[in-house]
């Protein structure tokens, strides 16, 4: 007699046979490195693969927390991206409300395709934005600069400089896209609650103030968490495109996924961008837990599982 | 207003509606958000028109007064220098549009299949199966071992097929197409198997049809992240005729000077090679089919983005 087990596979098997491309992919891509990451803890070589290659312990950690450049990278990544998850929540939210807040059909059409434009093109493109604009001998704001009568800016030299660009460019690639998820919740909104304000007679501001951001509070806390679940990864392409390889900018650009990257690709140490890699996967995860755990406590509807 | 325009106004038979009177304080909250708006919609748009200029002024201009918002000197100089030896670029363009057109639909059939069964009530394994996927959103490898997977393993470096199935399951689109399918009755489904069709044939018939509109927004999603995608070229790709659109601008911006040295090795004779206006060119050759396609597709997008919501 079949078991329990054998009718529902038999019952399921079309339906099976429809997840096996996409579990074949995750799988391959995405579980495989997972286990992958046993690679921090053994000496690669080649030839051995990873299953073969000897254990070394905590080694390959070693060099880069002695040398400073864990916590170089790690405070970096933290502190850029919660200067991006602030900045963009603050603009985002600030421009749907008020594109919400006009009546005018056109102009929050077309303002709308100008502020989303920046989200279709790749990092690449921007590493070009930021050249035309930031080059020392053509730049267009040098240029601006010395057509005013001041000293040009050699924008390459100064690190100083750059965790400003950093976010800038951020914002400006992400407003339009984040605005949208914020304006689709405005319209959500029952217009009732506005009318009622209306005849108490509250103002504009405090029409804004007691009903539309309450009412964005889900959509805020939900994408902020997303966000936060990531704090400890960067995003390559705006670093790697903006900065490259300039290392005077290191100091205050370089990220745990630029650090890895450059371990890897361009000074081969396998062991050690895997120990980083490692560091950064364990980050991660716990803190999509720590946070999903904090609002599942205050709020149970937002928690993400 | 005086009285001649009150007669016009009345001959063309226009009956002006009395304007409701705006209160100061929706005039002064209309009047920050079109200011505000205004500056970050002209931030957003004014460096393409930058690259724009720029690609449209003679390098002499350039090195001269340097990238300005109106060229002072137009010149096609760059373009026609991009298009003297095209057969590089023609090949990045044809990966990339092959990428794209081969990519955009394998991966909505594979997503899309998936996602209908793991959404179908009578699927009693489908939380379980729904768990495995969503997992690899919380936790992830990483780079290093997918890296040594691909190239020491898969020995997929330097072939198309490593470009083509990386991007192809991205899992945050898989549990978006479920939860839009999840609005299609499922009526329709137990109607059809009490008429005897199979589940793969119900899914081609009846459910892939009705979620033309989620297959569009997503398709789109995809489509522009193969367009976009220079990050496995990066990685993966050595052979310049395997290289990306996106990568093979990253890389002539990166060395141009190369490029020269590439010209004259062919033989033919580069006097004065535009090489700022060149970049620019390029940037504007590589985006121009997105800037040129974004009016029709904008829309889309934006309701893709809101097509519901994604938590699984």
């Amino acid at each position: 007699m079949k078991s329990a087990f054998m009718r529902d596979f038999m019952n399921y098997k079309t339906m099976l046979l429809m997840l096996v491309p996409s579990l074949f992919f995750v799988v391959l891509f995405q579980y495989l490195p997972m286990f992958g990451l046993i690679l921090a803890f053994k000496e690669y070589t080649y030839g051995k693969g990873i299953l073969g290659s000897a254990w070394n312990g905590i080694e390959n950690f070693k060099f880069f927390f002695i040398s400073g450049d864990a916590w170089r990278v790690t405070r970096n990544t933290v502190l850029y991206n919660v200067a991006f998850i602030a900045i963009n929540l603050v603009l985002q939210v600030s421009i749907a409300i008020m594109l919400s807040e006009l009546k005018s059909k056109w102009f929050k059409k077309i303002s709308q395709s100008m502020l989303f434009l920046p989200y279709f093109i790749s990092w690449v493109v921007v590493g070009t934005i930021v050249y035309n604009l930031l080059n020392f001998e053509h730049g267009t704001i040098n240029t601006l600069l010395r057509s005013l009568g001041f000293e040009p800016f050699n924008f390459y030299s100064d690190k100083g400089v750059w965790p400003f660009l950093l976010v800038f460019f951020s914002a400006w690639k992400a407003v339009g896209y984040g605005a949208v998820f914020y304006l689709a919740a405005i319209m959500s909104i029952d217009s009732e609650m506005f009318e009622a304000a209306e005849t108490d007679g509250a103002n504009v501001f405090q029409r804004i103030w007691h009903i539309t951001i309450p009412s964005l509070k889900p959509t805020m806390i939900v994408l902020t968490l997303l966000s936060v679940g990531h704090i400890f990864r960067g995003d390559f392409g705006l670093f790697y495109n903006m900065i490259g390889n300039n290392g005077l900018l290191f100091g205050t650009t370089d990220v745990i996924d630029t650090f890895v990257y450059r371990s890897l690709v361009e000074n081969n140490e396998i062991g050690m961008s895997a120990a980083i890699g490692f560091y950064q996967s364990i980050l991660c995860f716990a803190t999509i837990l720590l946070v999903n755990g904090i609002v599942r406590r205050a709020d149970k509807d937002s928690a993400l599982f | 207003m005086n009285s001649a325009t009150d007669t016009r106004v009345a001959a063309a038979g226009i009956v002006r509606k009395p304007r409701p009177k705006i209160r100061a304080d929706q005039w002064i909250m209309n009047a920050i958000s079109f200011v505000w708006i205004t500056f970050v919609a002209l931030l957003c748009i004014l460096p393409f028109l930058l690259i724009l200029s720029g690609s449209f002024t003679s390098e002499r201009a350039i090195m001269m007064d340097g990238f300005k918002l109106i060229p002072t000197d137009l010149s096609l100089e760059a373009y026609r220098f991009v298009f003297r030896f095209p057969e590089q670029i023609l090949r990045a363009y044809g990966v990339t549009v092959s990428l794209t057109v081969l990519g955009t639909v394998l991966s909505l059939f594979v997503i899309a299949m998936c996602s209908y069964v793991l959404q179908r009530p009578d699927f009693k394994w489908r939380n379980g199966f729904s768990f495995f996927f969503y997992f690899t959103t919380l936790f992830s490898g990483g780079l290093v071992p997918l890296y040594i997977l691909v190239v020491n393993y898969l020995k997929l470096k330097d072939t198309y097929w490593v470009l083509l199935l990386l991007p192809l399951v991205n899992v945050f689109y898989i549990l978006v197409m479920k939860s839009f399918m999840r609005s299609i009755p499922a009526a329709i489904t137990e109607s059809a198997k009490i008429d005897g069709a199979g589940d793969f044939t119900i899914f081609m018939r009846l459910i892939l049809p009705l979620a033309k509109p989620a297959l569009a927004t997503i398709g789109l999603f995809v489509a522009l992240g193969y367009w976009n995608d220079w990050f496995n070229s990066l990685l993966f790709i050595s052979d310049q005729r395997l290289y990306e659109l996106q990568y093979y601008l990253y890389k002539v911006l990166g060395n141009i000077e190369g490029l020269k040295i590439v010209a004259e090795k062919s033989g033919r004779p580069v006097p004065d090679m535009p090489g700022e206006g060149l970049k620019m060119a390029l940037t504007i050759v590589v985006t121009g089919p997105i800037i040129f396609l974004y009016p029709f597709i904008q829309r889309y997008f934006v309701k893709g983005l809101t097509i519901g919501a994604v938590k699984g």
